[in-house]
Formats: structure tokens, sequence, C-alpha cells
């Protein structure tokens, strides 16, 4: 019983740094509508920057100074790239802030590493809490008290900001309608600046009251972001209370979960999130959207089959790759047939969230699904390459039929952490299955037929398959099937409102686009000879986003163009420096501001105009 | 008379369509003025074109002998020029004092200085719910309510985008005598509207729009004696 309440106990003051770190996720996000995914590395600036700041300043004044002051510094760095970086792209599509801030966090990543380090720092203790309160006979440290005391203290101050002033009720309106703000006489660009610093600020602060408790590490911001998305999406986007309940939710299950259910501990909290999004949609408080928004936002240029200048560069690039193995050795192709792969991957991520309007945060489950149905085929039943390449990719069917079907009952952001949930579910599976899956060491040993063995042969395969697959996933675009996709991602209402059963078929756009990814990772587990549980893993379905968001949403061949450049791009950047992150998440930076659309959304808007004032001239 | 908003010239397009075309538009301190035509005509377009809300627009828009035709929305409605849209947005979770609240400017010389007590009182049936959230009333004390708002600034001129759009006839003619009473204090307003019946209760002068472009401007006395015009521009 006491032991029961002691770890209770630990579960609430866990939950007040998650809470911190939630809710600056929630208010930034609820305002800005930016998904920011550098909120994890604000988090950890914090913790280093705080450590650096209490190992040098001395006393109680310079420990909780310390903490104060490196969130304070954060914040500062928070508004500076809110004002550089965020506010050039207000405008372009949704989501493509996110790729914005997975920049940042590469950026971030290394330069934590430059300034202090791999090894983990063990911060200084609390001064005058570094003793223990004894409570049911079990001794409870007394820092651990004060977070306790923390969270509904911020939760409090919090509600104070946004009730009683009136920069809080301005953003309280921001929330609901964002161009009546505007519209009052508010300046927009100062609102948005000032609620990101905040957000930051609270991150940095969560990161830095951890110090004292845990060890300061360079992979502090992926564990807390999931776990802050997760909190939000629970407590509903937006609403600060709302992160406070799921705060102390998911708090508590980590602590208890581990207790008693050991073997799913880790994916216990995907397993809460799914079944209140099942239940309740929009979070535990959160609500739907009075105007409800594709991730698009308004795509302005309706897709057209391609224009001869767009066939004759397919016929140039289709001309380029199958000459390759002439001039090409051995590693160059293998990197071509790896960007081919991923290229089928980004396209097929970009019939769900293009075109079908879904976004995903866990397509690597399907890739995943495919490349472990390929393995399995191979291990248990030794069939040969042909017969496996028709039946792995089922595994991914599977696996997209069930998940599809509760995903498609949401939408936005909420959609997209359902998707994130699934991956989660699937990759843990993976990972503790050792007697199937061979857990974390994989499976090793799956190679071509003797045919197609070589680097050549194994090129020309896997060209074949991914051309036929893109081919496909076009036709389907431009078919009755995919003007009715397109139809429900544009207006859900209007859809509804002709008769179309549009969960029925954007179920079947979910599935389409998982058994496209399945077949990209069947050919990925022969290019590698293995699999292993990355194939599954978020960070591969964050790859997979960049692909799609750099190359640009809003068009058809961007997803292709995507994947060739970021994939060449981090193969030579990694091939040639240790700093590949600075350089890598620089490079996505530069790129986000060069071309808001996307860089075939940017050719496209460039050739578009050159047509227009042609136009205009004859008239 | 001191002109107040002089539109010259004005385009607009939304996406790849022109909507408004060569729109021209005046209105004088202390003048009623209004953009009468049909559902679709261009009156919504042009009020968010002055307000800066519409994608891409060009002309000449001098207000208080000012351009400000291509300045972002929040600087045009920080010099004085107010506007109400026509779907009311108020802040559906916000109560009545924090949407007055989000309106609030600072004063502005020689402009009648609004505050939250005032407009109850100009409003008595606000003052009745200062606490309850935007979302719980109905749509004529919204509609007060949204145009409450926009005085909070303190504006010099109004645009109302058709305020008497789905209203009862008794909230109607609170409407009307607002709008009256808005004049009084010297208040220039721009109104949109379909309805004939209720523009000749309160407009001096008015302006026809069809299809993007001006088709009349004269008086409201003059409009009101003139057929020809009502029947080809805005009876149903």
């Amino acid at each position: 019983m006491d032991f029961i309440f002691i770890q209770f106990l630990n579960g609430l003051s866990s939950a007040s740094s998650l809470f911190l770190v939630a809710s600056g996720l929630s208010i930034i996000f609820g305002v800005t509508r930016i998904t920011n995914f550098a909120h994890g590395a604000f988090y950890m600036m914090g913790a280093y920057v705080a450590y650096t700041l209490t190992e040098s300043w001395m006393g109680a004044l310079g420990f909780w100074g310390g903490l104060i002051a490196a969130a304070v510094a954060v914040a500062i760095l928070g508004a500076l790239i809110e004002i550089v970086l965020l506010r050039r792209i207000y405008n372009s599509p949704e989501l493509f802030q996110l790729l914005a801030t997975f920049g940042v966090t590469l950026v971030i990543q290394d330069l934590v590493i430059q300034i202090w380090g791999v090894d983990d720092l063990l911060g200084r203790r609390a001064p005058g809490m570094k003793g223990a309160v004894e409570i049911f006979g079990q001794a409870f440290p007394t820092y651990e008290l004060m977070l306790i005391v923390l969270g509904p203290l911020c939760l409090g101050a919090l509600w104070l900001l946004f009730n009683k002033t009136r920069w809080g009720v301005l953003v309280r309106a921001a929330t609901q309608d964002r161009m009546m703000v505007s519209a009052l006489g508010v300046n927009q660009a100062w609102l948005f600046t000032g609620v990101f610093t905040l957000g930051v600020f609270l991150a940095a602060l969560g990161g830095a009251v951890q110090i004292p408790r845990d060890a300061v590490h360079n992979a502090m911001d992926l564990q807390i972001i999931v776990e802050a998305f997760v909190v939000v999406v629970i407590g509903g986007f937006g609403n600060v209370l709302g992160a406070f309940l799921a705060s102390f939710i998911i708090a508590e299950l980590n602590a208890f979960g581990i207790l008693l259910f050991p073997k799913i501990s880790m994916i216990l909290m995907f397993l809460v999130m799914a079944v209140v999004l099942v239940i309740r949609p929009y979070g535990l408080l959160g609500k739907a959207e009075a105007h409800p928004r594709t991730a698009l936002g308004s795509v302005i240029r309706p897709w057209a089959p391609l224009s001869k200048l767009g066939k004759n560069w397919v016929l140039a690039l289709g001309l380029a790759l199958v000459f390759l193995p002439m001039f090409a050795g051995d590693f160059l192709l293998n990197v071509s047939t790896e960007i081919l792969i991923f290229a089928l991957f980004a396209a097929s991520l970009h019939l769900m969230m293009g075109v079908g309007g879904m976004v995903s945060f866990g397509h690597a489950a399907y890739f995943g699904l495919g490349a472990y149905g390929t393995a399995l085929l191979v291990k248990f039943l030794g069939l040969s390459m042909g017969a496996t390449m028709v039946l792995a990719p089922f595994l991914a069917v599977a696996g997209a039929i069930i998940f599809g079907w509760f995903c498609v009952r949401l939408s936005g952001v909420y959609l997209a952490m359902l998707t994130l949930a699934f991956a989660q579910i699937s990759w843990s599976v993976i990972f503790q299955w050792d007697d199937v899956t061979g857990g974390d060491n994989g499976l090793l040993g799956i190679w071509p037929d003797a045919w197609a063995a070589d680097q050549t042969s194994f090129y020309y395969v896997t060209l074949a398959i991914v051309g036929i697959s893109v081919y496909a996933i076009r036709r389907i675009v431009f078919s009755p099937f995919g003007y009715t996709l397109r139809g429900c991602r544009d207006s859900l209402l209007r859809a509804d409102a002709i008769g179309i059963d549009r969960l029925r078929i954007q179920w079947f756009g979910f599935v389409l686009a998982g058994s496209f990814a399945g077949v990209g990772g069947v050919l990925f587990a022969y290019l590698k000879g293995s699999v292993f549980p990355d194939y599954i893993s978020i960070p591969l379905s964050v790859d997979g986003l960049v692909m799609v968001l750099l190359g640009g949403i809003q068009t058809v061949a961007g997803p292709i163009v995507g994947a060739g450049v970021f994939k060449a791009l981090s193969t030579f950047i990694i091939s040639h420096t240790e700093f590949w992150k600075i350089i890598l998440g620089s490079f996505i930076i530069v790129l986000v501001v060069a071309f808001p659309q996307g860089i075939v959304g940017f050719f496209l808007e460039h050739f578009s105009k050159k047509k227009d004032s042609i136009e205009e001239g004859k008239s | 008379m001191k002109s107040k908003l002089d539109v010259h010239s004005l385009n607009s397009y939304y996406g790849g369509a022109h909507i408004l075309t060569d729109v021209h538009l005046k209105a004088h301190e202390s003048e009623v003025v209004a953009l009468l035509g049909r559902n679709g005509a261009g009156k919504s377009t042009t009020f968010a074109s002055l307000v800066g809300l519409v994608e891409k627009c060009s002309g000449s828009v001098i207000f208080n002998d000012e351009e400000i035709c291509g300045k972002p929305t929040h600087e045009i409605v920080r010099l004085g020029l107010g506007y109400v849209p026509e779907d009311r947005r108020i802040f559906t979770d916000l109560t009545v004092e924090e949407n007055l609240l989000v309106g609030k400017q600072p004063a502005r010389d020689g402009v009648r200085e609004w505050t939250t007590e005032m407009l109850f009182e100009f409003f008595p049936n606000l003052a009745e719910m200062r606490n309850r959230p935007g979302g719980q009333m109905s749509g004529g004390e919204q509609q007060m309510l949204t145009i409450a708002r926009t005085l909070m600034g303190n504006p010099s001129l109004v645009l109302l985008d058709e305020p008497s759009e789905g209203l009862s006839p008794k909230i109607v003619e609170e409407m009307a005598s607002a709008i009256l009473e808005m004049k009084k204090y010297g208040l220039s307003v721009i109104i949109s509207e379909q309805n004939l019946h209720f523009a000749k209760l309160i407009s001096d002068r008015a302006y026809i729009i069809e299809k993007g472009v001006i088709r009349y401007e004269g008086t409201m006395t003059e409009l009101a004696q003139n057929d020809e015009v009502k029947n080809a521009y805005l009876a149903v």
C-alpha cells in the first residue's frame, strides 16, 4: 500500500513537467496552428542551459535563478526563430511549418552535442531540497514534492493569464478566429510571437526542472515530444486544462504501467490515446472545430494530367533511370535503388495525405509491415522472391484495413496522431515478439533470388515495380475514385450532401496508400537483406513526411522529387561529415523559406506565372 | 462636407477570378451610405478589400487623406476604419465583456471614445448578459455585440455588412435607430444591403453594385423614386 502511494506521488511529480511541456505545445498549436516538432528540442535546450547555469552560479539563488534564466534564454531563442523563420511561412500549407520546426530540431540536436558533448550530464541537486520527507514510512524526495506543487501552480498562473489579462483574452479569441482578431486591429504577428515564446518558455522550464531528477542527455527531445503530443491529443488541442488532466493520466500510467503490465508498458499510452480518440474524437476536453480545416489549406491550382512539357520531363527521367546502370558504380546504384523505394513510399504517403487529406504521422507502419511480411515469408515458409513479392504486401494491407477503419473516423491532427499510435503499437509488437520477429536483432538473410541478386538486376526489378506503382497511383489520382477522394478532402459536408459514403471512400484510399507503402517495404527488405524494427519507427514516418512536404504537398509530382532531393542530400551529407544534422537541418530550413509551396509547387507557380502573363499579353 | 473615404478603381481577385472591377465609392463625415446589390454582387468582397482581407487587390483607397490600399488589416483598422463582417464572427467561447475587450483600441483624436459602460447603455440588452458566452446568444444579440465590439476600437467609419440579415422586424428597427445614433455621434457608416426597405430608413446616399461593377449612384431619395433602376438591379 505504502509503495503504491509513493509510486502515485512519483507519477504526480512527473506529471508536472510533462504538463509544462504539453501545455506549451497545446497553446502554440491552438493559436498559430503550428505543429511544433521542435518543442522537444526546446525542452532539451532548457535542461542543458539550466545545467550550465546552475553549475556556474552558486547558492540557492544561483540554482533557482539558473532554472528560470535558462527558460527565459531558450524562450528568447524561440522568439527569434518565430520572427526570423516561422513568420515567413504562416501562409504556406498547414504542416509546412512542421517541416520547418523539424529542420530546427535537427540543428538543435547537433548543436547540443557540439556544445555539451555526448555524455550524460548529472546536474546539481536543489539547495535546501536535498533531503527526503517520510510519507507512510517511506522516504520521498523533497524536490519531487515541490514538483508536485509546481504543476497546479502553473495551471493556476496560466488560468489567470488567459482569463484576467487582455493579452490572454486576445489569445483565446485568436484560438477561435484569427482573421476576426486582426479585423479588430490586433497585430497577429506579435500575438503569434508572444504565444510561441510563452510555449517555448514552458517547454524549457519543463526541461530545466528535470536536472536534479535525471541525467541530461541528447535523446531527451524525442522521448518527450512524443509523450507531449499524446498528452495534447488526449486533452484536446488548445485546451490547457485538458493537457493538465492528460498529463496526470499519462504520468500515472507510466508509473504503474511498468509494474502492472511490464510487457506492454511502452505502448500503454498509445493504447490509451487510441481508446480516447475512438470514444472522443477531439480529446477529453477538446471541441469539434467550427470550420473543419483540411491539412492542405485551399488548393488554388486544380491538378491536371501532365502537359506536353511534363511528359517530356517524365520521359527524360525514365530514360536516365533506365540507362543509369551503364555508367553508375555499385554504390551509386545501391543509393539509387533506395531512393526509388523511398519515392514510392513518399508517393503512397502523398496518396493518403495529399490526395486523401488524411495526414499520417505513422506511415512507416505499412512500410515496415511489408518488410516484415517479406522476412517472415522467407524465414518460415522459404518462399521465392516472386511469391513473396506478391504475398508480403498483404500484411501491410491487413494493417491498413484495421488501422484505417479507426483513423478515417477522425480528422486533422487527431487522425494523424492515431496513425502514429497504431504505428507505435506495431513497432512495439515487432520489437518485443523476439521468437517470431527477432526483436531488436531483426531478421537477417533475406536475399533476392539468384537472377536478381546482383546490384544491377535488383535495380531494374525495383525500377520496374516502382515505375508501375507510381504510374498506378497517378492513374488513381485522376480516376473517378480519385475525384471522389479529393472531393471528400476538400469538403466533407458537400461530399456527404451528394451521397458519397465518405468513410468507405477514405477507408479505401487509406488501404490503397498503405498497400503501396507495403510494396516499398518488400523491396527495401530485399535491398538490405534484413529487417529491423527501425523500418517501422517514428523517424522513418517523419522522413516520409519531410519528403512529401519538401516536394510540395499540393502537387502530384512533389513526393517523388521530395524523396529524391531529401534522400540524395542526406546520403551525401552523412557520408561526408559528422555534422550532418546541422547541415541537413539548415538545408531544410533554407528550402522551406525559399520554396514555401514545396519544390515542385515553386516551379509550377513560376512557370504558370509566365504562362499567365503571356496570355494576358495576347488578349 | 469633408470626405472620409474615397475609393477609386478598386480591383479585387480571388484565386484566378476577377471579382471587383474599377469600383468607386465615397463616404463623407456623419453620412450613412448604402451599398446595394443582390446576393453575390460583390458587396462583401468590396468591404473585405477595403480592410485588406482579400488575397489580391489594386487601386486607390483614401481614408482620412491617407492611402490604405495594400496595408495589413490590423493597421487599416487601427486608423479608425471599423469592420463588421456579414457572418458576425462572435468569439463564442468568450463572454460578452471579453468580446468587447478584444475590440478595444486606444482613443483617437476627434473621434468619440467608447467604453464598455457606454456601449452597455447604447445596447441595453447586452448589459444584462455581460458574462454570458457569445455562443449562447440569439442572432440579434450577436449582431448587436459584433457592432459594439467594433465600436470599442473607436472608429470614425464603420463598414456594416448586411446588418439586417436574418433578424426579426423588431430587432431590425433597433438596429436602424442604433445606426442613426452612431451617425449623430459623427461616425460615417457604410452598410451593405439586399433589402432596400431597411436601407431607405437610414441612408443618405446609395450605390448599386452588380457583378463587381458599380451600376448606379445617387441620393437615397432619388433611388427610391427610380423604378427602372430598382427593377433592373434590386428586384428579385
